[in-house]
């Protein structure tokens, strides 16, 4: 369909146009001051993440706002968010890829480097959380001389087959994606350096048609094994709650209600980061307005799917008559976290309902500030499935109130800090958009497909 | 001696498939072709084979699939058996979760190795980038590349008569 570049590459565009665009803010531009601004407040902020990691260390879990009742608090709520909105990238990349998206082309990149990073991020989280945390490796099945195995059946494990194979896979197809690109930049590199160093990167590319050839029969399998696995991260996850007795958790619909709210953050998040990357690197000609209209009836339809999943969570409990989960749902509205709930429920289902008007959607400035608002409101919806359920347990004494530490805030705020200082590194290292889609994009345009 | 390495460049994609499959059918070879991204119908031009990586990938995901299966059902309830409230220690719907996990990981990890291995990549160095103007095929050139004792210059020139190459051009090092 010719519809395909509709307002997504300017109309004047060349081969070496769009190569240009993308790989002279990182070859012959300066970063500029508000680069270093923000390089700047970034580290600072790691640096308060690793502070608070590392006194987690000297002193424990305890310096958390965790109690008995309460066990999971921050950090696996921070964990679930995170991975959530690491979902989006290797989706996007993926599902766009197999069902011939046009607009995936300029954005698929930061996409992928966003579900690393966040990945990445989130993968923190458990392993900071499990008061033990130098035994990670426990987790793993390799052979030790206490002749003890991973316990197969306990949702960590699940968690952390889940995690490791969907970030080592999202790495490897990120990085095969990568290898033309890094080609260009070799060949566009001025300085003995930069051609030294990306052209050892490159690995020898020379875009043959063999390359091409297999690079593309590879990409697709991989793509079409992303969808799957995309899936069943956040069903994992879903399931970390969802197999246990617990109400408000031990629901079949978790996994599927997991994965589109993690889609729905991550798209939130795409959102954003595509706005500042675009800004950023002066990428106004490929991520053009279309894009953001496009990402929000994306978001438009999280929020709508979203909405089928809470009513039926209220639903099913009403129906199914267990007091303990009709008692549960009315904790949420009346209990003493009732102001987030509604809060969530506003950023996550109503906000994003703005979006059904085109001219919202034609307004990157309103589709991000939407996109912060839903990111919010996942943030508030994950940490209260985890202390809605957790501070009412069917023991009346043992009854108790989670409220976040100085620690809890700090690692928070440093795990955002550090996501922001990965991308500010790679904005300045890697080419941000996949500069050989473009150029596929333009011949299809040219030949009318 | 190996056959010279001539070099013939065009400024549009579909020019470039039109001067493969002529160069193709006028029996020369071995050719290839050099483009910035990956051009709909010239493997078909250049009647490239397709390597059997996706059914490699098949067999590594599969063996990976199974090998985690029977790590999971040996140490859960050969060596290492637990009762946890006389829960079954097969626990099958579990370790089928862990066996997609590492059935994925193997396929990824074999077409990761099988392209690799099919691409020739990694390599340090290739005659080819020593033609003139080479840089541009990673951006906006499309080159035809032709290794044929048979061939020279004057031969492929009149061969592409009419498909207007931007050059024609032997690669010396």
């Amino acid at each position: 369909m010719s519809a395909a570049s509709d307002g997504l590459l300017p109309a004047d565009a060349t081969y070496g146009s769009l190569v240009g665009t993308v790989a002279d803010p990182l070859l012959r531009r300066p970063a500029g001051r508000w680069y270093w601004a923000a390089f700047a407040v970034a580290s600072l902020g790691t640096m308060v993440m690793f502070g608070a990691i590392g006194w987690l260390f000297i002193e424990g879990v305890g310096i958390w706002g965790v109690n008995t009742s309460v066990v999971w608090g921050f950090a696996i709520s921070n964990f679930v968010w995170w991975l959530g909105i690491g979902h989006a990238g290797t989706f996007i990349s993926a599902a766009l890829l197999l069902t011939r998206q046009p607009w995936r082309a300029a954005i698929n990149r930061f996409a992928e480097v966003m579900t690393l990073f966040a990945g990445s991020v989130a993968g923190l989280f458990p392993i900071l959380h499990l008061g033990r945390p130098y035994r990670a490796y426990w987790l793993f099945p390799y052979p030790n001389t206490m002749d003890l195995w991973p316990q197969w059946r306990s949702a960590l494990v699940w968690d952390c087959a889940a995690i490791s194979t969907y970030l080592t896979f999202s790495l490897l197809f990120w990085w095969i994606g990568l290898i033309p690109d890094l080609a260009t930049i070799r060949d566009r590199a001025q300085g003995r350096a930069g051609q030294l160093v990306y052209g050892a990167l490159a690995l020898g590319w020379r875009g043959s048609a063999r390359h091409w050839h297999r690079h593309d029969l590879l990409y697709r399998t991989m793509a079409a094994m992303a969808l799957p696995l995309v899936v069943s991260v956040h069903s994992v996850v879903g399931m970390d709650f969802a197999a246990s007795l617990m109400p408000g958790w031990q629901e079949t619909i978790f996994p599927p209600y997991f994965v589109a709210g993690a889609l729905f953050s991550g798209f939130g998040m795409v959102v954003v980061v595509a706005a500042v990357m675009r800004r950023g690197l002066g990428l106004e000609e490929v991520v053009t307005n279309k894009h953001f209209e496009v990402m929000g009836k994306v978001v438009l339809a999280g929020s709508v799917t979203l909405a089928i999943a809470y009513a039926t969570e209220w639903f099913t409990a009403w129906y199914g008559g267990d007091p303990a989960e009709r008692g549960h749902v009315v904790y949420l509205f009346t209990g003493p976290y009732a102001p987030a709930y509604l809060l969530m429920l506003a950023c996550n289902l109503a906000v994003p309902q703005l979006l059904w008007f085109g001219s919202v959607r034609r307004r990157i400035g309103a589709v991000v500030a939407v996109s912060l608002i839903l990111n919010l409101g996942m943030w508030l919806e994950r940490i209260l499935i985890i202390v809605n359920t957790l501070s009412h347990p069917p023991l009346p004494t043992m009854a108790s109130f989670y409220w976040p530490t100085r620690w809890d805030w700090m690692l928070f705020g440093g795990t955002i800090a550090f996501f922001t200082l990965l991308f500010l590194i790679f904005a300045r290292l890697l080419p941000a958009v996949a500069m050989y889609d473009l150029g596929k994009l333009l011949h299809e345009r040219r030949s009318g497909r | 001696m190996t056959a010279p390495l001539i070099l013939a460049e065009f400024r549009d994609p579909d020019t470039l498939v039109q001067a493969a499959r002529r160069a193709r059918e006028a029996g020369l070879g071995p050719l290839d072709a050099h483009t910035p991204f990956a051009v709909e119908g010239l493997a078909e031009a250049l009647a490239l084979e397709t390597p059997p990586l996706r059914r490699a990938m098949l067999a590594a995901g599969l063996a990976g699939a199974a090998f985690a299966y029977l790590l999971c059902w040996y140490s859960g309830v050969i060596d290492f058996p637990l009762n946890f409230g006389a829960r079954p220690l097969h626990a099958w719907p579990i370790f089928l979760i862990l066996a997609f996990e590492g059935g994925i990981l193997c396929a990824t990890l074999a077409g990761i190795a099988g392209f690799f291995v099919t691409t020739g990549l990694p390599r340090l160095h290739h005659p080819v980038f020593d033609g003139r103007g080479f840089d541009r095929a990673s951006q906006d050139r499309f080159f035809l590349a032709v290794a044929d004792p048979a061939a020279d210059v004057e031969r492929l020139s009149a061969l592409l008569d009419g498909l207007g190459p931007l050059s024609v051009r032997e690669v010396t090092p």
